[in-house]
């Protein structure tokens, strides 16, 4: 299977605001590799590391030692990213552009051709079912209506990877399932897709892998399938045991 | 350069959905028409005032108009999390920061070309003639000085993260520039060493905003400024703007974003 993304001993460490405390270190010597059609869960609680990660892989933060490589391209090159879509968590889109206008704003950055920009706004707004609300101002939009137009703008350039920052955060069950079926649609589509979340059911039943990481360190990394059968437990069960959470009894 | 234009589209479209110049613009026209409907003494003359009062809207407004928009431009990103996807795409920070430079700066031209129609419409009712090319210097230099505002209000975007703290740093430097710059150097001659070289390297190294400033000459209708001096006016803009650019990309190209 070819190697979409790779991370190769990679720390983050942040200047620590904190009273004697010099640094702060977010990620420590992380290695994972995903594989192309993947979906990849990257799990962790708040604070492990994971968003540190995704801002190294986006080119947001530089990483302290180690590397990062999208399609084999270094992560600090912008064209690492021509390949990619990402949807951070809750954005807050231009508020005074519609759907319309936000999509063929990003077009013009990835420079697609016009008339194939135009029909990329069409598939993809059909695709998060926003085809309805093309020309209506973004500020109109609900919040459900609002991450699907982030999801929208992620796939402008039809992406081989796609890269979603709790994807599902904030939304109704509705919202959730339909976020969750672009996920499957788009993996049917043979698309690499590396999301975090904390919803570790849906994430057991979309992804092919996943890692748990726990205060900047890799706590595991494996097939979903693997990982049920190896522990014996649901995948929630195996990700409070690796961060070493006791239920009280 | 695609990428620039697709930024600067957007700054464009946010300033004409906004209603900040609108409300700027009904106000000049307003307050222009209010000092025009006073007729003293049958003075003929009033029309040099109705004039000045109306450049000098025009120039308070154009400046209001330039650094509100430029200031919000970074934060406003940053608060709405745009910052996020846009930076995730094939966009370098030094694209980034002239897709807003130059969104602003276009911005402003069409809010000045509407006041400069204004300000024609208003002195040709009164005097019946039309210097156009005399007002097509002024509102060049004008939108030339406003590059040079726009570039460090840019600036000052990065370095303050409140839009509030950077508009009102950057209008009191406009402001100053604009009102002291010229006499730095009388005012460096009364003041003992070292101040007196501090202010003298403050008079050469600043900006001279009030280079730009031609309200007088279309007031009184003066000649034509030849056109070598407009040219080496707009030189000397691109050159301030350029360098405010040059290390606001400085500031901003390692900063982390998270």
């Amino acid at each position: 299977m070819e190697t979409t993304l790779s991370i190769e001993d990679l720390r983050v460490e942040y200047r620590s605001r904190d009273l004697g405390e010099t640094t702060k270190v977010a990620v420590k010597g992380l290695n994972l590799r995903v594989g192309q059609g993947e979906v990849f869960g990257f799990l962790g609680p708040n604070g492990a590391g994971k968003t540190s990660t995704m801002n190294v892989l986006l080119g947001f933060v530089p990483p302290t030692s180690g590397t990062a490589r999208i399609f084999g391209v270094d992560v600090r090159e912008p064209i690492a990213r021509q390949r990619i879509g990402y949807l951070p968590e809750q954005t807050y889109y231009y508020k005074f552009l519609t759907a319309e206008e936000l999509l063929r704003f990003y077009a013009g950055i990835f420079q697609i051709p016009k008339a194939e920009t135009e029909q990329r706004i069409d598939a993809v707004l059909k695709l998060v079912e926003l085809d309805h609300a093309r020309k209506r101002q973004i500020k109109t939009y609900s919040k459900g209506m609002q991450q699907r137009a982030g999801l929208a703008q992620a796939l402008i350039n039809n992406p081989d990877l796609l890269i979603l920052d709790e994807p599902t955060s904030g939304l109704d069950p509705i919202g959730r399932m339909k976020v969750r079926e672009i996920i499957q649609r788009l993996k049917g589509e043979g698309k690499t897709v590396f999301f975090s979340s904390h919803e570790l059911g849906e994430v057991e039943t979309v992804c092919d892998r996943v890692a748990i990481l726990h205060q900047g360190e890799l706590k595991t990394a494996g097939r979903v399938t693997d990982l049920l059968k190896e522990h014996s437990a649901n995948l929630e069960q195996i990700f409070l045991k690796l961060i070493g959470y006791a239920p009280r009894s | 350069m695609n990428t620039i234009w697709a930024l600067a589209r957007v700054v464009v479209l946010e300033m004409v959905r906004r209603k900040d110049f609108y409300v700027l613009f009904i106000l000049t026209v307003l307050l222009t028409a209010t000092a025009g409907s006073v007729n003293l003494f049958n003075d003929r003359s009033i029309v040099r005032y109705l004039k000045e009062i109306c450049l000098l809207l025009i120039w308070a407004s154009s400046l209001v108009i330039a650094i509100t928009c430029t200031a919000r431009q970074i934060p406003a990103e940053r608060e709405s999390r745009t910052i996020f996807p846009l930076l995730a795409k094939p966009v370098t920070r030094g694209q980034f920061l002239l897709g807003k430079f130059l969104g602003c700066w276009l911005a402003t031209a069409l809010a000045l070309g509407m006041f400069y129609v204004f300000f024609g419409l208003v002195s040709a009712t009164r005097e019946q003639h039309w210097p156009l090319l005399n007002y097509l210097q002024a509102a060049w230099l004008h939108w030339m000085m406003l590059g040079i505002v726009i570039a460090f209000t840019l600036l000052g975007s990065i370095v303050f993260a409140a839009p509030s703290s950077n508009g009102t740093i950057s209008f009191v430097c406009a402001a100053g520039m604009l009102l002291l710059g010229r006499h730095l150097n009388k005012v460096a001659l009364s003041l003992a060493e070292p101040l007196q070289s501090v202010l003298y390297a403050a008079y050469f190294a600043l900006p001279h905003l009030e280079l730009f400033d031609t309200r007088d000459l279309i007031i009184h209708n003066w000649d034509l400024i030849p056109w070598g001096m407009i040219a080496l006016a707009t030189l000397y803009a691109a050159a301030y703007a350029a360098f405010f650019l040059f290390i606001a990309w400085l500031v901003f190209r390692r900063r982390p974003l998270n």
